[in-house]
């Protein structure tokens, strides 16, 4: 007998990242998806949003990793509120692994929450979190092919920054040939040109957050 | 990802009164990010003492396809980077192979 389904295979997944959005909306809080390589500043881009913002919005960060608290205790020092998901080598945070960091983890009093996804440019991209906007750091020492080789990835983002601007003069990257690649893929893309060491181009990154945060509240 | 489609295609035979599946029908489109290969792999590791140990999977891909914005063509990419093969452009919207579905189950009662 044939059994006709139909059914996403990633449904589950799907499920319970809606119950995670839910749960940001109730508490008004905008959940931002930080995907990127390893390396392109993901958790100094959070410290350095958090420095920047600090007297506007009420920030707290789940972190991601295979494993250690490197990045959530650098979190901490900013006086951030942080939880630590460790995958144990898993390539990607998913749905329930956000959802269970949540039981522990209160959003009351928070305006904005940073998911720093792990790093890599496959896997995050299949897996929703629940989050309402996703934002893939590229850094320009990785070099300008890497929108043209992870279309997935920048074809599902709402803003690319490139990290590490400040390092332009000394590389071969070409931002026209990110520009191209990246808004040929997705033409509603934000491109943000920053630094965080610097903080060079920060305040247009920081006006796009408060700018999504109130579209929350309506 | 084969521990989703292990534990829905095991509820959907429960559903349908099914005392063991026979043979799983799934659909993955090239750009789904999921790997055949590994959920063939996952899936023979997973199926044990379940009512699909004895059940075949059956993965059909759906290729890639992608429209040029400016052309207005519809094309199955090639290679990495992905351009109109027709026009060259860059401004291309994927509109195919990021499938991923449980097709259907065959069972036997």
């Amino acid at each position: 007998m044939k059994v006709r389904v139909l059914q996403d295979i990633m449904s589950a997944n799907e499920a319970i990242a809606g119950h995670n959005r839910e749960l940001f909306d109730r508490h008004r809080v905008l959940c931002v998806n930080l995907m990127s390589s390893p390396g392109a500043g993901k958790t100094s881009l959070i410290e350095a949003t958090i420095k920047a913002l600090k007297d506007r919005l009420a920030i707290g960060v789940i972190e991601g990793d295979l494993a250690t608290t490197i990045d959530s205790d650098r979190i901490e020092k900013t006086g951030a509120r942080v939880l630590q998901i460790n995958t144990g080598g898993g390539c990607s945070l998913d749905a329930n692994m956000v959802s269970l960091a949540l039981e522990k983890f209160p959003l009351k009093d928070l305006d904005l929450l940073f998911i720093e996804n792990i790093g890599n440019l496959i896997c995050p991209a299949g897996n929703a979190l629940g989050e309402h906007r996703r934002a893939v750091i590229l850094s320009l020492p990785e070099g300008d092919d890497k929108p043209a080789k992870y279309p997935i990835m920048f074809a599902g983002a709402d803003c690319v920054l490139l990290n590490k601007i400040d390092l332009a003069p000394h590389l071969d990257f070409d931002t026209a040939v990110v520009r191209r690649t990246v808004t040929g893929l997705n033409p509603k893309v934000k491109i943000f040109e920053v630094s965080a060491k610097s903080g060079q181009g920060l305040e247009a990154w920081c006006s796009w957050l408060i700018a999504e945060r109130r579209k929350r509240l309506k | 990802m084969t521990q989703n489609l292990l534990d829905m295609a095991l509820s959907k035979a429960a559903e349908a009164g099914a005392r063991k599946i026979t043979r799983v029908n799934v659909t993955i489109g090239e750009l789904s990010g999921a790997v055949p290969d590994c959920i063939q792999f996952y899936f023979d590791v997973l199926r044990k003492g379940t009512a699909a140990e004895e059940a075949t999977l059956n993965l059909t891909s759906i290729p890639a396809r992608l429209h040029c914005r400016q052309c207005q063509s519809d094309f199955r990419p090639e290679d990495l980077p992905w351009t109109c093969p027709r026009c060259g452009s860059l401004s291309l919207e994927i509109t195919g192979g990021q499938e991923l579905f449980l097709e259907s189950l065959e069972v036997a009662e």
